[in-house]
């Protein structure tokens, strides 16, 4: 790229405030953001990459977070001693951003049209009318089906995906310089994500302008970069043009970041010949539609008649998007809801109809590992009574509860002293290694896995995907993996289901489906997966 | 395994200490002195210069303050320090007896409510028709109906102080409810019950500590309303609420005898919702943030 850098970071860092694990959130970060250039910057939590961000727009939390040293330099101008006046009138026109939740940050009680306006309205002193062709100009840049009619569109009126375009249109209906985009295609399904992705790219390459995006996806990485910078605790481990980052990684962060994304070529798999543990026949769900006014056929049927089974020794996966039923049918299966119709069999029985009392004797032979590892473990009690609890309502004396969690705190790879502790003393990856942990100590014979490994960092995700993967061959466990990652369901499952609005739309063996899927939106899925043939596609 | 080493050696949560909870709410801190104050005088009625507060001294009513009478006397010669110090015990027993009776009903009705879902419309709508219910008009009703007493003072301000508490759990209960770990403790076969207790209860402490002192200062204001109309405590037992009613002819002859009651009252109530507010700041996740800690 050629040209003055529109963004150039020198020596920034950033205090925390005292008592904090260590002084600075970034430590003497440089690096330049050229006009039409994206600019990755990708590190686990904790890696400072959005407090970077967040200083490039001066929107630190005041108080608590303070830039101590270095400049930040837009276009020239350093943004740290700028007034709040000045730092006013830059954002919007010279600097924008984009954020993870559209959802969140557009207001819901305005119509999207009216937030775009805002910006123009603050920033021009274009008259309404030019205001609003305008307005409708930037919604039919960002591809929005009927822009004139999205103008008058609530938030909620729309998909997280048109959301993040509204967002992106009201960043850019100044043609801003730069435009920071912190983790935007994080909360969004992979085939939304590719769309936005290939906005943003269009973007930066009509208007030249310059992109810093952040995110903790590789994949997304290789599928935009022009550079990258690698961000660990504070600091730059390593930052380079994106081609030479991926082919020739100096530092063993960069290698093992890198190699810690799943690849998307999964390797043959002998089929589970077990017995079958659990199975599902017909399973519907239906919300709302049984209430005394409501007519018969009302209501949202969440899942449409799924049939699973999964044998002992096995991983099944179930793969779909946001909206496909996938967790309804893992709720179902556990039942903590439960299904409409169809028959859920464990144990040579059927369980979708017992009553609460019925239910209890197989409440043990089931368990299930949540997808948020903050909210899974009750933050007022100790992680040790968490784990003895099942095997004690079970009839288990408390000592011999107690002697069995500190045996399974060793197999999940956590010291049996850490049983005295409080959740909010483990980091997310150790919580997720807990809460397995109190699945196993009921001894169950299947695990059903509900996203339970994408709220974490890549390093830490492998590491419990090994975990699951261990204790399903130690205890012969069946295990029901539930993700909408393609690549994670790679790693670990022996088999996938596909499911789309409530119905299962492909299922068979990984290597087989990856190789050749047959139904389109399988197709579809696997080609919006980002970075895809990884590898490839960076030493071609 | 590197997660070992990981796991940090931090200190379990520790309670704040009491000084640092003084320096932060120096006017909390104050509120509780005078809290603590009224109630040990109220305790300990007989032993803190008081003087029977219903011996009669015609010869020396509306005396003013003196060594021997502190505040003076009222039109009937009796001491107003004394009658205002056994008032206290009214004020602060109702106080507590409703903060502590509509707590403990509201909580029980409100976990329940909260999750078993058949039985919410039709307990909500209960409470919704109590809820309509003016406390005076109920208390006036009552003591009409069973003659006045402290008792049932006590049940008619209580009655419409419930449904406020019901809804406060329930909402707790249903936020609480979809958090994975409650998920996680029905999915290893804990019964309702422990759920509750184990799970649910300590979420609701917070919150209701705070009601409970709102509770508190509207039911001493809402009983002192009655002994005002006579329709409260009977007549024979102080209370600030009668003293008032019976001082209010005599204002401007003896105005201390009705400055006096009313300024206990107010005073009391204030220090109540100081407390209150205090306690809000420091328990509400949210608004802790905002303020800034």
């Amino acid at each position: 790229m050629t040209g003055k850098p529109v963004l150039s970071i020198r020596n920034l860092s950033v205090a925390l405030p005292e008592g904090a694990d260590r002084r600075h959130a970034v430590e003497n970060v440089s690096f330049d953001v050229d006009p039409g250039e994206i600019v990755c910057v990708v590190g686990e939590s904790g890696s400072g990459k959005s407090v970077t961000a967040f200083s490039v727009m001066g929107l630190l939390p005041p108080g608590e977070l303070k830039p101590v040293q270095g400049e930040i330099l837009l276009e020239g101008e350093n943004v740290l001693t700028a007034s709040p006046q000045r730092l006013r009138d830059l954002r919007g026109t010279r600097m924008a951003m984009i954020f993870q939740e559209p959802a969140t940050a557009l207001n819901p009680v305005m119509t999207v049209g009216q937030q775009i306006d805002e910006v123009l309205r603050i920033h021009t002193g274009l008259p309404p009318a030019e205001r609003k062709a305008k307005v409708i100009g930037v919604l039919d840049a960002m591809h929005l089906p009927d822009p004139a009619g999205a103008y008058d569109k609530y938030p909620h009126q729309m998909s997280g995906g048109q959301r993040q375009r509204v967002m992106i249109a009201a960043a850019m209906a100044l043609d801003p310089a730069i435009l920071i985009a912190d983790e935007p295609t994080t909360a969004l399904d992979v085939t939304t994500q590719a769309q936005i992705l290939t906005l943003i790219k269009e973007m930066q390459e009509r208007r030249g302008t310059g992109v810093l995006f952040i995110t903790h996806d590789f994949g997304v990485v290789a599928e935009i970069a022009d550079k990258v910078v690698v961000m660990r605790q504070g600091s730059v481990v390593e930052s380079g043009p994106a081609g030479a980052i991926f082919e020739n990684p100096r530092e063993d962060y960069t290698r093992m970041l890198i190699s810690s994304v799943p690849s998307l070529d999964p390797p043959a798999r002998e089929p589970a010949q077990g017995p079958v543990a659990v199975e599902s026949i017909g399973l519907v769900k239906r919300y709302g539609g049984g209430g005394w006014f409501a007519k018969k056929g009302e209501g949202f049927l969440a899942v449409k008649g799924v049939d699973l089974s999964v044998r002992r020794g096995e991983t099944l996966g179930v793969v779909g998007e946001s909206g496909s039923g996938k967790s309804t049918v893992a709720r179902c299966i556990v039942r903590l809801i439960d299904p409409t119709e169809g028959a859920v069999r464990l144990a040579g029985t059927d369980i979708a109809k017992l009553s609460t009392r019925g239910l209890r004797p197989y409440r043990r032979r089931i368990q299930i590992v949540f997808q948020d590892p903050y909210r899974s473990l009750n933050p007022r009690r100790t992680v040790g009574a968490s784990i003895i609890e099942g095997p004690m309502n079970f009839g288990l004396p408390k000592a011999e509860a107690t002697a069995r969690a500190r045996n399974l705190m060793g197999l999940v790879g956590l010291k049996p002293d850490a049983l005295e502790r409080y959740p909010h003393q483990f980091s997310g990856g150790q919580r997720q290694r807990l809460a397995i942990a109190r699945a196993l100590a009921m001894e169950p014979d299947v695990i059903i896995a509900d996203e339970a490994v994408s709220a974490l960092d890549v390093s830490v995700q492998k590491q419990v995907l090994e975990l699951l993967d261990r204790v399903k061959r130690e205890f012969d466990l069946a295990l029901l993996f539930i993700t909408h990652d393609l690549r994670v369901a790679a790693q670990i499952c022996d088999r996938i289901m596909v499911m789309q609005r409530g119905e299962v739309v492909e299922a068979g063996p990984t290597r087989a489906m990856f190789r050749a899927p047959k139904h389109p939106y399988t197709a579809a899925l696997l080609a919006a997966a980002p970075g895809r043939g990884f590898g490839e596609t960076v030493a071609a | 395994m590197s997660a070992v080493e990981n796991a940090a050696p931090l200190a379990p949560p520790r309670a704040p200490s009491a000084l640092a909870a003084v320096k932060r709410h120096p006017l909390a801190a104050v509120a509780a002195l005078v809290l603590a104050a009224i109630v040990v005088a109220a305790v300990f009625a007989p032993w803190v210069g008081t003087v029977d507060p219903t011996a009669l001294a015609p010869a020396r009513r509306l005396a003013a303050a003196s060594a021997e009478h502190w505040l003076g006397t009222d039109h009937l010669g009796r001491d107003v320090w004394s009658r205002m110090v056994y008032g206290a015990r009214v004020s602060v027993t109702v106080g507590v007896a409703v903060a502590v009776l509509s707590i403990v009903v509201g909580l029980f009705v409100g976990l329940f409510t909260g999750f078993i879902r058949w039985l919410d419309p039709i307990v909500m709508r209960i409470m919704d028709g109590l809820m309509a219910i003016p406390g005076i008009l109920l208390a006036i009703a009552l003591v009409s109906v069973s003659g006045a007493s402290m008792v049932t003072v006590i049940f008619a301000i209580t009655v419409p102080e419930v449904p406020r508490v019901v809804r406060l759990v329930r909402s707790v209960v249903l936020s609480v409810r979809e958090e994975p770990y409650v998920e996680a403790a029905v999915s290893v076969g804990t019964p309702l019950p422990l759920i509750l207790w184990r799970h649910v209860v300590p979420n609701c402490v917070p919150p209701l500590i705070v009601q409970a002192t709102y509770i508190t200062a509207s039911a001493m204001l809402t009983e002192a309303i009655l002994s005002f109309l006579g329709a409260g405590t009977p007549p024979i037992i102080p209370s600030w609420g009668n003293m008032v009613a019976e001082a209010r002819l005599l204002f401007q002859i003896a105005p201390w005898n009705l400055l006096f009651p009313g300024i206990a009252l107010a005073v009391t109530i204030l220090a109540v919702n100081v407390l209150g507010d205090a306690l809000r700041d420091r328990l509400d996740p949210k608004l802790a943030k905002r303020v800034g800690r």
